[in-house]
């Protein structure tokens, strides 16, 4: 085994608000093993740039339904959905 | 304790019933509505949409939150989603407590975390036909 080539793992993403409105309702995403949260959001903004007209907001992401840090480490069957500033009330 | 999100108009009188309790000195009732104004512009209506089983499940936490830290099980809140207009409900909470300063102090406490924390958007609707999202700081986010 080579390893320089590191695995990739996809995962499935739900967007919502004006990030569902840029990217759509879900997304998938590339990620190498061990990849964190803030690397999710860094491929998304890069993906929602090309895309989008104006900037997004920036979200929150959560991971199996729990807001989480930018440091935790994502698998492959976790639950993830890119949360934009929420308005609820 | 119960936490809903639904999609019919709210009833407020049916949550007030619901928290009544002969331990209970004061009921307090919050329903927040479709206001005509926002930042000056003219809002004729709003969308509400939700990640719906994260938002139940915070809305059921912030409920455990507020019975542990004011002391009373007697706390109901229904959020609705979909679009509504001027003067209708979108959230409603109610609350019942021995003494009335811990179930005003509990019923801030719930709408101040749910607008915090509640994974819920609006998208307002203007006079002019234009649509935005909004955050709970007032500001349009992103049209």
């Amino acid at each position: 085994m080579n390893p320089s080539v590191s695995v990739l793992v996809k995962h499935r993403v739900r967007l919502f608000a004006s990030w569902s409105d840029a990217l759509g309702p879900e997304a998938e995403v590339e990620l190498p093993e061990g990849a964190r949260v803030s690397d999710l959001l860094d491929a998304l903004t890069n993906r929602a740039k090309t895309k989008s007209v104006k900037p997004l907001p920036r979200p929150l992401v959560a991971v199996n339904q729990r807001y989480a840090r930018a440091d935790v480490v994502l698998a492959a069957d976790d639950e993830l959905a890119i949360i934009p500033p929420v308005a609820g009330g | 304790m119960r936490a809903a999100i639904v999609d019919h108009p709210l009833d407020p009188t049916a949550l007030l019933a619901e928290v009544a309790d002969m331990g209970s000195g004061a009921s307090t009732l919050f329903v927040g509505t479709v206001r005509r104004n926002n930042q000056g512009r003219s809002v004729t209506g709003i969308d509400y949409s939700a990640y719906e089983a994260m938002a139940l499940r915070e809305m059921e936490t912030i409920l455990r939150e507020a019975a542990e830290k004011f002391g009373t099980e007697h706390v109901v809140v229904e959020h609705r989603l979909g679009t509504l207009a001027l003067g209708e409900a979108s959230i409603v909470i109610a609350v019942s407590h021995e003494r009335r300063a811990a179930a005003m102090d509990a019923q801030r406490f719930l709408i101040e975390e749910i607008k915090l924390r509640v994974p819920i958007w609006k998208r307002e609707h203007y006079v002019d036909g234009e649509r935005a999202w909004v955050d709970n700081l007032g500001g349009a986010v992103s049209a």
